[in-house]
C-alpha cells in the first residue's frame, strides 16, 4: 500500500514539475515575436539597471546584500544568462547610469561615480569618487534615480518626503502649505556637474520643479531633452471624502510622463492631473474640489495614464532589435499600485509608447504583463515580481528589474 | 512561482488522501470550521465596528488582507506589533509611526496619527486587528485607550 502510494506521490511530483516548468516559461507575457530569458535571478532588491557598450550590466539594489550595493552581471558566452556575478558598493540606493567611461550609482542622499575599463568593468569598485552628497534623506520618496545629458550634467531626482505638501502629513483636515517649504530642497530634478566632487544643493541648479516623485526618468537623446515619469499624489478619497469616491481615487490622479526643460515646474503639490476631464485640477488640499482647473504655468504632461501604477523606470528605446514601430518610443516599468485598494491594483506591467520626434505617436500599451503571476491582485504582497528598472543593452535587447526577488529578465526579439 | 510555494501544502494533502487519511482530515476541517463560526458569531458587533474603522482608515495603506505594502507599509498579518504590548499598539494609532523597524524591516510611507478617532473606535479597530489576519490576541477595551490618551496629553 505504502509502496502505491508513494509511487502515486512521485507520479504526482513528476507531473507538477513539468507543469512548474511551462508556467515558469509563460510567467510574462509579450507581443508576437518577442521572447525573454531569465538573465539573472535571486539578487534582491534589484532596482535600476544598467548596461555598458560591452554589454556588462550593473544593477542598483535597495539593500546592501552580500556586502554589496551594486551587482556586475556578465554573460561573456551569450547564451542570455549571466554566468558571473560581482558585488561590491556598500550602500544601498535606486539610481544608476552608464556614460561615457564611468558608471554613476546613487544612494538615498549621495551620488557616486566609478571609473570604467576598456572592458566595461570598475577598475577601483572600493573607492567610488562622490560627486553628489547631503541631498534631502527623509525615507518617503527617498529613491535618487538619474539619467546623464551629453553635456557632462546628471540629472537626480529628490523626490518630495511628503505626499501632498500638508502641514501633518497624509492626515486628514490638515491644510496645505502655501507656498510649499519643501520645494526649495525636494520636490523636483536638481542639475549637477557630473565631473565635480562633492557638489550639494549650492553647486547644484533646481532644473525643474513642482515634481512629487520621479522614479522613471530618461534623457531623450532624439530631442535632447529630459523626460520624467511622476509619482502621482494619493488618498483623495481617504482625505477628501466629500470631493471623491474610492473608485475615482484609485483612478486619479493621472501618472504623467513630462517632457522638460531648464525651469519647468511641474505643479505639485498645488495642482494634479485628471486624465478622464483632460484638465489640471486644484489638489483639494488648496481649495480644490475635484473640479476646479488650476495651474496655468505648470507644464501639460506628455502621456497620462491611470492612477497610482508607479511608474519606476522609463527608457526611450534607440535600438535595431525590435521592430521599426518601437525605436525612438518610450517603455515604462509600473511597479504596481497600492494606492487603488479596496478596488483591485493596477499595473505591475512593463508599458510602451509609440514616440514621433519627441512626441506620442499613439496611444499607450501594455508590453510586457504578467509579473505578479496572479490573475488578480488585491493587495501588492501578492506580486511575486514587480517590474522596476529599465535599460537597453548593446545588441538592441530590453533588460527589466524586478526589485521583489530580484529577478532580471532579457526581452529579445527575432522574426 | 506560485506554484512552488502552494505545492508542499498540496503534496501533503495529495499524500493524506492516498493513504486514506482523508475522512480524519475533513473531520477536523469540520469542527475547526465550527468553532470559527462559533467564534465568530459571538463577537459579531464588535467585530463589525472594527472593520468599518479599519476599512475607513486602515485599508488604504495596510490593505484588504492586512499584507501592507512591501518596503513601504508594514504587514498586519501575524505581527509581534499587533499581538504585543497593548498599549504600544494603542500608541500607534494616537501618535503614528514613521522611521522605526517593524520585525527587522524599515518601511518608507509614514503612518499619520489617528488621534480624531474615538476611544471606541479605536478600541474596535485594534480589537479586529488582533483577531484577524492571522492574529490571535485579546481584546483592547475603549478605557485602555482612553488610558492611553491621557498619558500621551
Amino acid at each position: 500500500m505504502k509502496k502505491i502510494a508513494f509511487i502515486l506521490f512521485a507520479i504526482s511530483m513528476a507531473v507538477l514539475s513539468a507543469f512548474d516548468n511551462r508556467i515558469q516559461q509563460d510567467s510574462i507575457k509579450l507581443p508576437q515575436g518577442f521572447k525573454f530569458q531569465i538573465f539573472a535571478e535571486g539578487l534582491g532588491t534589484a532596482r535600476h539597471i544598467a548596461l555598458t557598450p560591452q554589454g556588462n550590466a550593473y544593477v542598483k539594489l535597495g539593500k546592501v546584500s552580500n556586502g554589496g550595493g551594486i551587482v556586475m552581471l556578465q554573460d561573456a558566452d551569450k547564451d542570455g544568462k549571466a554566468e558571473k556575478t560581482t558585488a561590491f558598493g556598500n550602500f544601498a540606493g535606486t539610481g544608476i547610469a552608464v556614460k561615457g567611461n564611468y558608471l554613476f550609482a546613487s544612494s538615498d542622499s549621495e551620488v557616486f561615480r566609478y571609473a570604467l575599463d576598456a572592458n566595461g568593468v570598475v577598475s577601483n569598485p572600493d573607492k567610488p569618487e562622490r560627486i553628489v552628497k547631503g541631498l534631502v534623506n527623509k525615507r518617503q520618496h527617498a529613491s535618487k534615480s538619474i539619467t546623464l545629458d551629453n553635456k557632462g550634467n546628471v540629472y537626480v531626482n529628490i523626490g518630495a518626503p511628503s505626499n501632498a505638501c500638508q502641514e501633518v502629513d497624509r492626515t486628514k483636515g490638515s491644510k496645505g502649505m502655501m507656498p510649499c517649504p519643501i520645494l526649495d530642497s525636494a520636490g523636483g530634478v536638481w542639475q549637477f556637474n557630473s565631473a565635480k566632487l562633492d557638489q550639494s544643493y549650492a553647486q547644484g541648479k533646481r532644473y525643474a520643479t513642482g515634481l512629487r516623485n520621479i522614479v522613471g526618468l530618461d534623457w531623450n537623446t532624439e530631442t535632447d531633452q529630459l523626460y520624467v515619469m511622476q509619482h502621482g499624489r494619493d488618498m483623495l478619497f481617504q482625505l477628501y471624502p466629500e470631493y471623491f469616491d474610492a473608485k475615482q481615487s484609485a483612478e486619479l490622479p493621472s501618472e504623467v510622463m513630462f517632457a522638460l526643460k531648464d525651469g519647468d515646474d511641474g505643479g505639485w503639490p498645488y495642482i494634479y492631473y485628471d486624465h478622464i476631464q483632460k484638465k489640471k485640477i486644484l489638489a483639494p488640499e488648496f481649495g480644490g474640489d475635484g473640479k476646479k482647473t488650476g495651474g496655468e504655468k505648470a507644464v501639460d504632461p506628455v502621456v497620462a495614464f491611470p492612477g497610482h501604477m508607479g511608474p519606476n523606470g522609463l527608457l526611450f528605446y534607440k535600438g535595431s532589435m525590435f521592430p521599426e514601430r518601437y525605436r525612438n518610443g518610450a517603455f515604462i516599468a509600473f511597479h504596481g499600485s497600492w494606492n487603488r485598494a479596496p478596488e483591485k491594483q493596477k499595473g505591475y506591467f512593463v508599458a510602451f509608447v509609440p514616440f514621433r520626434g519627441g512626441k506620442p505617436s499613439g496611444e499607450w500599451e501594455v508590453f510586457a504583463d504578467n509579473f505578479a503571476g496572479v490573475e488578480s491582485i488585491d493587495s501588492p504582497g501578492q506580486a511575486q515580481h514587480r517590474p522596476c528598472g529599465l535599460a537597453e543593452g548593446p545588441d538592441g535587447a530590453l533588460y527589466v528589474t524586478d526589485d521583489v526577488k530580484g529577478t532580471i529578465y532579457k526581452i529579445t526579439y527575432a522574426k | 512561482m506560485l506554484n512552488s510555494v502552494a505545492r508542499p501544502w498540496f503534496n501533503k494533502f495529495e499524500k493524506n488522501c492516498f493513504v486514506k487519511r482523508g475522512s480524519y482530515l475533513l473531520l477536523v476541517l469540520v469542527v475547526f470550521t465550527g468553532i470559527n463560526v462559533f467564534a465568530q458569531t459571538a463577537s459579531n458587533s464588535v467585530t463589525d465596528k472594527g472593520k468599518e474603522v479599519y476599512d475607513a482608515n486602515c485599508l488604504a495603506c495596510h490593505q484588504i488582507d492586512g499584507g501592507g505594502v512591501p518596503m513601504l507599509t508594514p504587514s498586519l498579518v501575524n505581527a509581534e506589533y499587533v499581538q504585543g504590548d497593548k498599549v504600544r499598539l494603542i500608541n500607534v494609532v494616537l501618535k503614528g509611526l514613521q522611521g522605526v523597524e517593524v520585525n527587522g524591516e524599515m518601511y518608507d510611507n509614514p503612518m499619520p496619527p489617528l488621534a480624531h478617532l474615538s476611544d471606541e473606535d479605536i478600541a474596535a479597530v485594534l480589537t479586529y486587528v488582533r483577531n484577524n489576519f492571522s492574529n490571535k490576541a485579546g481584546p483592547i477595551k475603549k478605557e485602555e485607550v482612553a488610558a492611553a490618551r491621557k498619558a500621551t496629553k
